[in-house]
């Protein structure tokens, strides 16, 4: 089993893997304990708000990862089930009588339910293969539902989208999840019960024989499975996942419009899902926490976050495919051996100097956007916490010295990290 | 019947440009296996440079430089990028070339702001060509299907015709026979890749005064092409000619005949319900057919995946 974690640095080319280590029950206990003790950590509103919208991607994320990394399918067009199973339980929430009967808890399981039924009538062409005609029909899928969303009024709500109101449904304990902090519970609650079945789902033979599909789909079908059958059915318990993530949009935020199903939000979910990494089950829950608080954090501070993401985004499928976890589970190996201190000077040596020579490269994109973008005399910018007049020489001078000076530090001591690299990773003395 | 002409025109105008797309579309996927998600972006980056170069040296030397630009950085794009990702597979790939749509999206919001640009006509072209039934017929139209077809025309003779040509088809079918007859495929890919998005680089300039050049015009164009090249059939030329012309023709028509659904369902017998408010197919019966052209090409999509999985002149999938 340990061989299949070891990852060559010269070769970062993993091939997408899943389930490939054992878990125990131990990341649950912890998880479960994190969740409670969260809010009691970060106590603000707006805290609360990140952390639910966290949840909610994460949910999303893990249900695009069955498709993406455990099945090879590559879909351009998810957001439409979980904005179809959002529209659902938003519907549900407005049929008072019928909504009243149920406490709010039970609400996605609906959303669940009509993302699956909608997966369901997809997937009976779409999956008949995979690869670039699944990733097309998927994207063509996506855009017709997103553009008949317009014209459906009845059931999407037109442009202005539909609302509704959490608090009429039968209280659960008393409890009419009248504020926030109900709700983050609520949503703790269904991800990790979301979580933890979509990892034993991974586990059983439907989900094993995804994965021996996604590599090799001939040898699957001589073993006696047809590849089209197990596709289908990743796929429609992916949407069903998906539409649980759109029935927790759908309580959090009590409005549910286009923008939850256009081909938009589905690149998100790509961009989430490959950032955090395709090939470890929990590589997508790290990809949208990561994603979520860059979100958050960038787009406060400047306009062209999505550049920066887009940026991000492009290098990470370029040098690193197997994307954050990928490069976690690299050093596992390492600590295995106890060599991983002589991996912190190289590290810092060459990291440092990059981090900086990047930050100075976003100096040097900032100014020119507002270089050529500020209204006329305004002159004045403010970066990395110093005000300047980015009309003069000198700001200019000191952000491209940054760049390059550690951009070559960088290069000058990246070779010391290869061959500290190989070292921590080959047993025996270091020669 | 006149008005007929007119849309016939203006659908063979959409259809030839969707073919322009669609073409370097197919080629490219025929060739590699993989779909160019960022082709309409180099559609759009064709119209941008083209209306930089105008304002310098005007619209024909934009005409003829913004898509040499383009080309060689869709080359340099296939061989510093889609290279390196070809050995993850083919998933990756596709993820490459749409991280690179969205990068490329924002890199021109970047340099040219959000607003469309005014990019126009050229004053040569700003006339009446003739009119039919009242209706004039701009010469830019007429333009933009000279042009058109004669980059049809010329494509297919390179293709059949000469040395090149052969070697290109004969790489597509059999890359290793020809590399180790001494020709260098790794090169032919490269020039295709270029020669593709070059191609999207001209429409990108013609399109660029009618349709607007602005930041969502790649997004707006793009996954029509998509589906054009599903339905002609996925590495077929022709079935991406004739996909191209029937979409650009099955979006005017619908657009310029205002056919409610009701009088359509009046007609084979069906009655109105008298109560519209509380019907769940109210919104089936007030649609109109101008209302559903844009998602028109993408319900002829789903209809030809579910009947003909290999699109209209696709050969069947082995």
């Amino acid at each position: 089993m340990s061989n299949q974690l070891t990852t060559d640095p010269s070769k970062p080319a993993q091939r997408m893997r899943a389930g490939s280590m054992t878990m125990t029950l131990m990341p649950w206990i912890l998880a479960a304990g994190a969740l409670m003790l969260m809010p009691f950590i970060f106590t603000s509103s707006s805290a609360l708000t990140i952390m639910n919208q966290m949840w909610i991607t994460v949910i999303f994320a893990l249900a695009y990862n069955m498709l993406l990394g455990q099945g090879g399918m590559l879909s351009f067009g998810h957001a439409v089930y979980a904005g179809v199973g959002g529209f659902a339980c938003m519907h549900i929430m407005n049929a008072s009588d019928f909504f009243a009967s149920f406490p709010l808890p039970v609400l996605p399981v609906f959303g669940g339910i009509f993302g699956a039924g909608l997966a369901m009538i997809v997937g009976s062409f779409s999956t008949r293969s995979a690869g670039t005609v699944f990733a097309m029909i998927s994207l063509g899928v996506g855009e017709l539902i997103a553009a008949s969303s317009v014209i459906i009024v009845a059931f999407f709500g037109g442009e202005e989208g539909i609302s509704g109101d959490r608090t009429y449904a039968m209280p659960f304990f008393g409890n009419e999840f009248l504020q926030q902090i109900n709700v983050y519970y609520l949503t703790s609650f269904w991800v990790l019960l979301s979580a933890a079945l979509m990892y034993l789902w991974s586990r059983t033979p439907v989900g094993r024989m995804a994965n021996a599909v996604r590599d090799n789909p001939e040898r699957a079908e001589f073993l006696g499975y047809s590849a089209r059958w197990v596709r289908y059915y990743s796929f429609v318990a992916s949407g069903f996942f998906a539409g649980i993530a759109g029935g927790l949009f759908a309580i959090n935020y009590e409005i549910v419009t286009e923008e939850n199903l256009n081909t938009a939000s589905s690149g998100v979910i790509l961009l989430v899902t490959f950032l955090g990494g395709v090939g470890f089950f929990f590589g997508p829950i790290i990809g949208a926490i990561v994603f979520t608080l860059v979100q958050t954090v960038l787009s406060l501070q400047t306009e062209l976050w999505a550049f920066y993401a887009g940026s991000l985004f492009l290098a990470t499928v370029m040098f690193f495919p197997g994307g954050l976890a990928g490069l976690l589970m690299m050093h596992v190996p390492v600590f295995k051996l106890g060599k991983a201190k002589l991996l912190i000077e190289p590290y810092f040596k060459t990291l440092l100097p990059a981090a900086i020579g990047i930050l100075g490269l976003c100096a040097l994109v900032e100014m020119t956007f507002h270089f050529r973008h500020a209204t006329k005399g305004d002159n004045e910018m403010t970066l990395f916490w110093t005000t300047f007049d980015s009309h003069t020489v000198l700001p200019w001078l000191i952000a491209l010295a940054v760049t390059a000076v550690g951009l070559v530090i960088a290069k000058r001591t990246a070779p010391a990290l290869k061959e500290a690299w190989s070292d921590a990773n080959s047993a025996g003395e270091v020669s | 019947m006149e008005l007929i002409l007119v849309n016939i025109i203006d659908g063979l105008v959409t259809g030839l440009l969707l073919f322009m797309l669609s073409a370097g579309l197919t080629l490219i996927f025929s060739m590699m296996g993989v779909l160019n998600f960022a082709h309409a972006s180099f559609y759009m980056l064709g119209a941008y440079f083209a209306y930089q170069i105008s304002i310098a040296l005007g619209f024909w030397m934009g005409l003829l430089i913004a898509p040499i630009i383009v080309g060689v950085l869709g080359a340099g794009v296939e061989r510093y990028g889609l290279r390196r990702v070809h050995q993850y597979g083919h998933v990756p790939e596709l993820i490459f070339t749409f991280g690179l749509a969205l990068l490329i999206e924002e890199l021109v919001q970047f340099i040219w702001g959000k607003n469309q640009m005014p990019f126009n006509i050229p004053e040569v072209l700003n006339y009446t060509a003739f009119s039919v039934a009242g209706n004039s017929i701009p010469a830019y139209k007429i333009f933009m299907i000279f042009i058109s077809v004669g980059i049809f025309m010329g494509l297919l003779y390179v293709l059949t015709k000469t040395r090149v040509g052969m070697i290109i088809q004969a790489a597509l079918s059999y890359p290793r026979t020809v590399e180790s007859l001494g020709h260098n495929v790794p090169l032919i890919f490269m020039g295709v890749f270029g020669v593709g998005t070059a191609l999207a680089g001209v429409a990108g300039v013609i399109a660029g005064p009618v349709l607007g050049t602005f930041p969502g015009m790649a997004f707006v164009l793009g996954s029509i092409v998509f589906v054009t090249i599903v339905i002609g059939g996925l590495g077929s030329l022709w079935g991406a000619l004739v996909a191209s012309l029937l979409i650009g023709w099955l979006t005017t028509f619908a657009k310029s005949y205002n056919l409610a659904m009701s009088d359509i369902f009046n007609a084979i017998g069906i009655s109105t319900p008298e109560n519209m408010d509380d019907n769940i197919f109210r919104d089936l019966w007030t649609v109109t057919s101008p209302q559903i052209a844009d998602i028109l090409p993408y319900i002829l999509m789903v209809m030809i995946l579910i009947f003909r999985p290999a699109g209209l002149l696709g050969k069947r999938e082995s």
